[in-house]
């Protein structure tokens, strides 16, 4: 039988969730066993070449290209899973979404005391994508069906995670995997 | 020292230089110069030796009082469900147009500032206002032109009463234009009665005795929880303390409500009688009465029947010649926070705090205002207890049903033709309300308010008392033409108005729900929206810290379980399963104003 597909991507995030997954160590010939990679940071495939079961999130939207992103996941993935706090809650970008994005970009570009930008402008290349109003996190974008919490989720909570997914089985996450102080 | 400076340490000294008085002192202060200012506050801390932000957390709490100069006369328009439902948008469009101001705005000249208040407890005769302290009902596009003619001509709101309503309405210390609407005297609270009867009786038993006899008639308390106020008095009284208090609740807040208001008015010494007996039941030597901002109008009066009862010698030093028995009352005005209502946040406030509920236990019974022992109960359960003890707790079982004896006082108002105050018996059904109120075309009935539930037609014959349809007294009738979701929505509205921001699940929870109900409505809900409604008020529901959080879900759960339809029909599903209520083209429009360009990415 064909193996399940996964495919994975780090929107508005610092790819720790990532890391984390590459933490199951030698778990991961496993994981090659049970599922093949599509689109992913992991194998650098940049666009999806066939429908995939699982889609794993990680960080939320701050920019137009990210939505963009999520959306495509949407469409391509039968289960898409928020994994850690960024992807669940916005986590540590979405500070920002107290302040007006002027202020932010100002502080970004032009007024920080390590800023050095003589020409005095905010980046604007047609290939930056555009900045949100503030950060969403990706349930407030596409359906979500799942959330794994943490910052990041600990390896041992992804593996059970995915791995009763596949399986089919109820997931089975104590307290411990979901404890992070 | 300035004659500023005398003037608020005049107002300090008046009240001892207490700061548990902060309420008093800051009315004052708003009385002679219309805000309370920083400079005011500065001087205020020193003449209380309160903190100073301690007194700015007093001033910026309460709906009423401001930091900042209001106009000379403030128009609160109430925007309850039910003057929405009566068209106060077109009362609202003719104050804006008359005034040339919006809604929390002043004008040039200081002298109006227009506002919306949370309802007044005139429900029955909605469209109503505040203008300073008094009551203007039944307002429509003509008489606000009028109104506001009036003010300009005379900057006195007293002269807008130019007809009194009935009852004690019209007593010179009154002089209002509401109406008592009372449609239904029942035999414990409207009954006739004789000042002194119950009291005299009462002083005839043992403290014991009384409570007793408030045990055995099953009282319980009138406020809407419904606790046996015999077994609080027990509490209070075997509590240690060097002083105990009586607290009548006349905060009477939610919307819908406003059957205090008449029992103040047409029964304010029969509340009176029952707080004296409670003194002597409990052994206090001391009373509160919390009276609501909105009601300070009835402060004149209610002060009169309070030295009425002390000429008498039904209050004050050994009363009715009872060695050793000393009672007395005094009133505090509220400022406008709904909050209030609840018992422990009503104490905060008469210690001259924000309107923050306490943490219990400890329960008021063993420390309540000022650390003492407390009673807190309902202008309407201590008329019961006047009358308990003087027919007897006998008669008063045999009223009502079981778990619910006596009589019950519900305020009517929106689609019916007779609204106003009822006194039914417990266990009375809701068919047999509406019939008498002359409810004939009924969609639903909101029972005690946005903080119990509302009511279809399979609901109807339920009855009224503590153990089904419990109440604080408001009935809110809407028939077929209303719109279910967004009454939700109103009440939402208010639930994150008034919550005092304390607690995170009331604060931010209450925020969460409220918007994605406007998502809903909006058009831009999904099937999933639904479940995480539910959820989210079941978590605020349980997670709350006092009685408002654990009731401020209730608007959207007991529509969504009675009403589900009217949610349904608004859902919308994306083929793609994208997010309705998410819109990118909003989300980027910032961006692109401040960069200078438009988005390439987004299909047009």
């Amino acid at each position: 039988m064909e193996k399940p597909k996964v495919a994975t991507t780090s929107l508005a995030g610092c790819f720790g969730c990532h890391m984390s997954l590459l933490d199951i160590d030698e778990r991961i010939l496993q994981l090659i066993d049970l599922v093949d990679f599509n689109k992913s940071p992991i194998n650098d495939i940049k666009t999806f070449t066939a429908r995939c079961a699982v889609g794993l999130i990680e960080g939320g939207c701050c920019n137009e290209e990210n939505v963009h992103v999520l959306q495509l996941f949407r469409e391509h993935c039968d289960i898409l899973i928020s994994v850690g706090d960024c992807a669940t809650m916005g986590g540590i970008p979405a500070w920002r979404n107290t302040l007006p994005l002027k202020e932010c970009l100002d502080e970004a570009y032009l007024n920080g005391p390590t800023v050095h930008n003589p020409s005095g402008l905010i980046p604007n290349d047609p290939e930056l994508p555009l900045i949100l109003n503030k950060v969403y996190p990706c349930h407030e974008v596409v359906k979500i069906d799942y959330f794994i919490p943490g910052c990041p989720p600990s390896a041992d909570a992804l593996w059970a995670a995915l791995t009763a997914l596949l399986s089919g089985k109820p997931v089975d996450l104590p307290y411990e995997l979901l404890k992070y102080d | 020292m300035s004659e500023f400076e005398n003037t608020i340490h005049t107002i300090c000294e008046s009240y001892g230089g207490d700061r548990a008085r902060m309420m008093d002192i800051v009315r004052d202060v708003h009385e002679k110069y219309g805000c309370c200012s920083g400079k005011a506050m500065n001087l205020i801390a020193r003449g209380t030796g309160a903190h100073r932000v301690e007194v700015q957390s007093v001033v910026t709490f309460y709906a009423f009082y401001s930091e900042k100069p209001k106009g000379r006369v403030v128009i609160r328009l109430c925007n309850d469900i039910v003057d929405t439902m009566f068209g106060i948008e077109h009362v609202a469009r003719a104050f804006s147009e008359e005034l040339g101001i919006g809604f929390g705005e002043t004008t040039a000249d200081g002298r109006f500032t227009l506002e919306y208040t949370p309802c007044i407890g005139m429900s029955d005769q909605a469209p109503a206002a505040l203008i300073n302290e008094v009551v203007v009902t039944s307002l429509s596009s003509d008489s606000v032109r009028g109104i506001v003619r009036t003010l300009r001509e005379s900057g006195d709101p007293q002269k807008l009463v130019r007809r009194l309503g009935d009852g004690n309405n019209a007593h010179k210390l009154v002089r209002a234009m509401v109406q008592n609407g009372l449609r239904k005297k029942g035999p414990v609270v409207f009954a006739e009665m004789e000042s002194g009867n119950a009291l005299r009786k009462a002083l005839a038993l043992s403290p014991v005795e009384v409570i007793r006899d408030i045990k055995t008639a099953r009282l319980r308390g009138r406020g809407g929880a419904g606790f046996p106020a015999g077994m609080k008095w027990e509490f209070t009284r075997a509590a240690d303390g060097d002083r105990k208090f009586v607290m009548c609740n006349a905060d009477e807040g939610e919307p819908g409500t406003f059957k205090d208001r008449v029992i103040l008015t047409e029964r304010a010494d029969l509340m009176l009688e029952g707080m004296a007996i409670a003194g002597y039941a409990i052994g206090a030597q001391e009373g509160i009465i919390y009276l609501r901002g909105e009601y300070a109008y009835l402060r004149k009066f209610l002060e009169n029947v309070i030295e009425n009862r002390r000429r008498d010698g039904f209050l004050g030093k050994d009363i009715l010649g009872k060695k050793g028995f000393h009672f007395d009352v005094r009133i505090q005005l509220g400022a406008g926070a709904y909050v209030c209502g609840e018992e422990t946040a009503l104490i905060s406030s008469c210690e001259g705090l924000r309107g923050d509920p306490k943490t219990r236990p400890p329960f008021p019974a063993q420390k309540g205002y000022l650390e003492q022992p407390t009673v807190v109960n309902n202008v309407e359960t201590f008329c019961c207890v006047a009358r308990i003890l003087e027919k007897g707790p006998g008669w008063f079982v045999e009223m009502g049903s079981k778990g619910s004896p006596g009589t019950k006082v519900l305020s009517i108002s929106g689609d019916c033709n007779s609204p106003g105050v009822y006194e039914f018996p417990m266990g009375v059904t809701m068919a047999e309300v509406l019939r008498e109120a002359g409810a004939d075309d009924v969609q639903a009935v909101q029972v005690g308010g946005p903080s119990r539930e509302i009511v279809g037609p399979e609901g109807f014959e339920r009855v009224i008392c503590f153990d089904d349809l419990a109440t604080g007294g408001a009935i809110v009738i809407l028939n077929s033409s209303r719109n279910i979701t967004e009454m939700a929505r109103k009440y939402m509205d208010f639930f994150v108005e008034e919550s005092c921001g304390y607690c995170t699940p009331c604060r931010v929870g209450n925020v969460l729900m409220m918007k994605k109900l406007e998502d809903i409505l909006d058009g831009k809900g999904q099937l999933s929206d639904l479940d995480y409604l539910h959820d989210l008020a079941e978590t605020v529901k349980t997670a709350s810290r006092c009685g408002l959080g654990q009731a401020s879900p209730n608007p959207i759960l007991t529509t969504l379980e009675r009403f589900r339809p009217f949610y349904e029909k608004l859902l919308r599903t994306h083929p793609k399963n994208f997010d309705p209520s998410f819109d990118l083209r909003a989300a980027v429009a910032e961006a692109e104003g401040l960069v200078g360009r438009k988005s390439a990415a987004i299909e047009t």
